[in-house]
């Protein structure tokens, strides 16, 4: 948090800016959403489909280049599928096989967040992981770990008695007999990471298509024709960061099909007053128990544990289970004592884009030049995202032959959050935007000033879920029970969506069924 | 002869009443604990009345909708031809507490009034 | 910084009693801080009639009984701002609060009257397995949109939870046009009035049915329909009792929670069970000059009794602002036990006494042909014989200072039910 408090002194004068650019602001947001009318084919340079963290990244990445770039996404925001549930989780990186795609990614990325958290102004906080070994007979897993995390490249890695570990982490379980300690761990917001991602990307000139689903991708001539249910698009190069859907857009072109096994993980979210549980991400070494859940504190100070892990045919089948939701608090209370199951808030479930070889696949398509897989992106995918943006951004420019752009700007500053601010800035905002002195949501402190931001600002939430992921309205303790409505004229009034059209994310989502 | 299952709402016993209705008879009440009970099961068979409690719309309002209600209650089988009219109705701002909106909702002879004013917006 | 002898933290019914009471005890600097643009709180969206018939002998709906409060509070022109978001409350009763027009601003109160009243368990509280699509509301969101907005939330409803707010929201809904398939209650009771099952779901032919929870929640993007099942002795679903309804909405009246983050965050102590802060029988909090009155202090079931609960903090603060802080004599704790869960006051200051104290319960479980006993340390001093105990009502028993007074060693009250 400590970023956070040297910041506030910029953060205030950027208010006073912001405040003046807003309307500006505004207009733009209305400009990124007009669908272009008539049968015109839609010509890029590169195209990347999907808009979770990985197609952000990417997208943010190759804004550095002169190159003319479009996002297709087939909902209604940015990190909305795989990206939005998930651990929130930037591994240290001694899990994945050294050697592996998955290895190399995430330890490049996990060492790019922190600056990047600060250039995006997103919520990161390195604060560090313990894998628990709660048996003596698994001690050898726990070595090969350390071992692992040292030919990875994995920095300050070390393994504690079950009284070192508690003496870092009180709330652990006693029977905790050894634990392997990851400094470099953290934890991170993934809508915010996505989000800032998105929109600094097209701060600088990548055009965002929401609702757009790619049905089909054809050659066309030297680059590709991409047929989506909004007309078609074509594209010099494309890449594929279609997440749980890679699969399909990567076989429309290759030959050498692959199989993309959505992988469910349901979660339990808890209140804040458990936030404060474990300082540190708590993970479980695999053992004859099976592989375990992590508990961990979130950036925002809730505790999140999960994931279970079951594969599905279906790539929407996001629906939990009453099974697995009691697995994930079974398995969580061997970690953490005393764990206050009755302060849960929220349940969810996320799928990863699972594959069977288990590591990611990133690069151009053999058989199908010019067409760029970011696919079988699962954990670490969201620690990795920034490396894997930079990789695959650099391949493409570097087969385009494209050159950097001079007045390319790599910072973005996030929505102005009252809430920390010393109370006499917080006074001043209030003098200069009444917005900011009138509380929507009461569990997070939510003010309308910064639902409006939300809304206006580049890419702005067109959907509650989209206010939501942006400046957490409804995501405390009483799940957006008092503030729902209140929001919902907000966004009808900052977009002219009527009340009746107002989501909770993709169209058919309508919150109301009419007036009375 | 007919009989009726009824639950009594006098308290929280919630005491099961049977009533037995015969032509040209007073009704009979079984299963009461106390005359409440006895009471509410003749009210219920012989003349059930309800108050119906709803909202209209208001236009020129500082809020949207003003509540109102029934005077005093109505027959039971007149529920759904009352709200028909209220829903049917539109009222400018402003409103005041009282203010009559309908004053004889589907021919029952009692009045809807507003349970709630609304000032000019 | 601005200085007030009695600030009040919500302008519900709670609120507005309290204020008007302490006016009437003689203290005039009184503000009233809400957090909405309108006094009266949730009886606003409440429009359906049952209100005050202890308060005023006659049915009135919410907002006519907020209006009679209201109309007290003007005619004792009591200072109130709207908008206005109390954000913490200090150990020396500093209380920062923040609008559109004043902006941040900071109170010094001699005495406060906690007044926030109480929100609805979420369904994350629950843990309901499936989709999170839109169409899920909380009772009183619905509640809201529909009466207060003037919008139509869903067309066909299956209700989880039959509180009161759950079986009117039945009624309404089905009154404006919806059908309401089923309500399903967890529990083998319900924990609503008898008179709302009857008037709200009887009357429209809607199937209660009680030990029965939804298992799933089907639809990615809006209900599109919920799987109930019956459940066991021990809450938990029974295999093969599932039952699918097609709906588009399912509304939640799963409970109420008594609102306390700023008592929480201001030291307060807590009381597990009610929720709400544990007060003296000067409803006093273990902050000295802090008072807590209605929902916020334990979920009352009627609002008269919240009304007199307050008037009762109001008076209650006006002393403390007259008389300055009186630490208690001699507090006696009163232990809840065999049946009775809570209960309000938990202390009871022998010394400094009225002459009668009301003091509120809650039974767990639905008890027939029971027993209200208080005992006074080992002794039994009231036994009073029920018909009915229902865990959906608020119970009392009345303490009087002659009573005490027999007992001057006095030192645990102890509320109970028993058989005989």
């Amino acid at each position: 948090m400590v970023p956070r408090a040297v910041f506030h002194g910029t953060l205030f004068l950027y208010i006073l800016l912001k405040i003046l650019i807003d309307r500006t602001a505004k207009k733009r947001y209305t400009d990124n959403r007009k669908r272009k009318s008539g049968v015109t084919v839609l010509k890029y340079d590169v195209v990347v489909i999907g808009g979770g963290v990985t197609g952000c990244s990417i997208a943010r990445e190759l804004s550095r280049y002169q190159l003319k770039t479009c996002l297709l996404e087939k909902t209604e925001d940015v990190c909305s599928g795989t990206s939005k549930a998930n651990s929130a989780i930037v591994h240290a990186g001694y899990d994945a096989a050294t050697g592996s795609q998955m290895a190399r990614f995430n330890v490049e990325g996990n060492r790019l967040m922190g600056e990047l958290s600060k250039e995006l102004d997103f919520d990161f906080i390195r604060n560090g992981s313990l894998v628990l070994c709660f048996d003596e007979a698994d001690r050898p897993g726990l070595d090969a770990l350390l071992e692992r995390g040292k030919a990875n490249g994995v920095p300050d890695l070390q393994i504690l008695s079950g009284d070192e570990a508690r003496a870092l982490e009180p709330n652990l379980s006693d029977e905790v007999v050894a634990a392997l300690y990851a400094p470099t761990g953290g934890i991170v917001c993934p809508f915010g990471l996505t989000i800032a991602m998105a929109e600094n990307a097209a701060d600088n000139g990548v055009e965002f298509r929401f609702l757009t689903e790619v049905q089909n991708i054809t050659r066309d001539g030297e680059g590709w024709r991409i047929d989506t249910n909004q007309g078609p698009v074509t594209a010099r190069y494309v890449v594929n960061a279609a997440g749980v859907y890679a699969d399909v857009m990567h076989n429309f072109v290759s030959e050498q099909k692959f199989t993309i096994v959505p992988r469910k993980g349901d979660y339990c979210l808890l209140d804040k007053e458990a936030g404060g549980l474990v300082s540190r991400t708590i993970f479980q070494l695999p053992g004859k128990m099976g592989k375990g859940v992590l508990v961990t504190p979130t950036v925002h100070g809730n505790l999140l544990m999960g994931p279970t892990a079951t594969d599905l045919p279906d790539k929407e089948a996001t629906a939990t289970t009453a099974e697995e939701l009691s697995d994930v608090q079974t398995k969580a209370q061997r970690s953490v004592k005393n764990l206050p199951l009755r302060a849960v808030i929220t349940s969810f479930s996320g799928l990863r884009a699972h594959e069977e070889h288990h590591d990611f696949i990133l690069g151009e398509c053999p058989d199908a030049p010019g067409f760029f897989d970011a696919a079988a992106i699962e954990s670490p995918g969201l620690s990795s995202a920034p490396a894997i943006g930079a990789y695959i951004a650099g391949l493409v420019a570097d087969k385009a032959g494209a050159a950097q752009k001079s007045d390319w700007n790599g910072t973005r500053k996030g929505i102005v959050r009252p809430g920390p601010l010393p109370k006499e800035q917080r006074a001043a905002l209030i003098k200069e935007n009444p917005a900011y002195g009138s509380i929507v949501c009461r569990c997070e402190g939510v003010s309308e000033g910064e639902i409006v931001d939300a809304i206006t600002r580049t890419l702005g939430a067109r959907s509650l879920d989209g206010i939501k992921r942006r400046v957490r309205q409804g995501m405390g303790r009483c799940q957006a029970g008092f503030c729902t409505p209140r929001t919902m004229e907000i966004l009808s009034r900052e977009t002219g969506i009527p009340m009746e059209k107002i989501c909770k994310n993709a169209p058919g989502s309508e919150m109301l069924t009419g007036e009375k | 002869m007919e009989t009726r299952q009824l639950t009594c709402i006098g308290c929280p016993l919630g005491c099961q009443l049977t009533v037995t209705l015969e032509d040209g008879k007073e009704p009979v009440v079984a299963g009461y604990t106390c005359k409440r009970g006895e009471a509410y099961g003749k009210k219920e068979v012989t003349d059930p009345t309800r108050t119906v409690t709803s909202s209209v719309r208001v236009t020129g309002g500082e809020i949207a909708m003003a509540s109102v209600k029934t005077r005093t209650d109505i027959p039971k089988d007149k529920i759904f031809d009352v709200m028909a009219e209220i829903r049917a109705v539109t009222i400018p701002a402003p409103v005041a507490l009282g203010q009559v909106i309908l004053p004889d909702a589907a021919h029952t002879g009692v009045a809807v009034i507003a349970t709630k004013a609304v000032a000019k917006r | 910084m601005q200085q007030h002898d009695i600030v009040i933290v919500g302008g519900g019914p709670a609120g507005l009693a309290a204020a008007v009471a302490a006016r009437k005890a003689g203290v005039q600097d009184i503000l009233i801080l809400e957090r909405d643009g309108h006094l009266g709180g949730i009886l606003n969206q409440c429009i359906h009639n049952g209100f005050g018939l202890h308060t005023f002998k006659e049915e009135l709906t919410g907002p006519e009984y907020a209006a009679r409060f209201i109309e007290q509070a003007m005619a004792e022109n009591i200072p109130c701002k709207l908008n206005t978001m109390v954000m913490d409350i200090s150990p020396d009763k500093v209380v920062t609060a923040m609008n559109r027009e004043d902006g941040l601003f900071e109170i010094k109160a001699r005495a406060v009257v906690l007044c926030m009243g109480c929100r609805e368990r979420p369904r994350g509280a629950l843990n309901i397995p499936g989709y999170r699509p839109a169409g899920i509301y909380s009772a009183g969101t619905a509640q809201r949109l529909m009466n207060i907005e003037g919008f139509s939330v869903g067309k066909e409803v299956v209700i989880l939870g039959s509180g009161n707010i759950g079986l009117i929201m039945a009624r309404r809904m089905t009154l404006e046009g919806a059908k309401v398939k089923v309500v399903a209650e967890l529990m083998p009771y319900s924990g609503g009035l008898k008179r709302n099952i009857v008037q709200c779901l009887d009357d429209y032919g809607i199937p209660l049915k009680l030990s029965h929870t939804v298992v799933k929640i089907d639809g990615k993007e809006r209900v599109t329909g919920i799987t109930l099942a019956q459940v066991g002795p021990d809450r938990k679903p029974i295999p093969g009792t599932e039952e699918y309804y097609r709906c588009d909405t399912l509304l939640l009246s799963v409970g109420l929670l008594p609102e306390n983050e700023l008592t929480r965050e201001a030291g307060i102590a807590m009381n597990r069970v009610t929720g709400g802060p544990d007060v003296s029988d000067s409803l006093e909090t273990s902050l000295p000059g802090v008072f807590a009155c209605g929902n916020v202090l334990h979920v009352h079931d009627l609002v008269d009794y919240v009304s007199e609960e307050a008037a009762l903090a109001g008076r209650n603060a006006a002393a403390y602002v007259q008389a300055g802080e009186r630490a208690a004599a001699n507090p006696v704790p009163l232990t809840a036990k065999d049946g009775v869960r809570y209960t309000v006051p938990q202390t009871l200051d022998t010394a400094n006494m009225n002459d009668k104290v009301v003091v509120r319960f809650r039974v767990g479980d639905v008890y027939k042909d029971r027993y209200v006993s208080v005992y006074f340390d080992g002794e039994r001093v009231l036994h009073r014989k029920k018909n009915v105990l229902a865990p959906g009502e608020m119970e009392q028993v009345v303490l009087t200072r002659q009573q005490v007074e027999k007992y001057p060693e006095l030192r645990q009250i102890t509320v109970c039910t028993e058989v005989e």
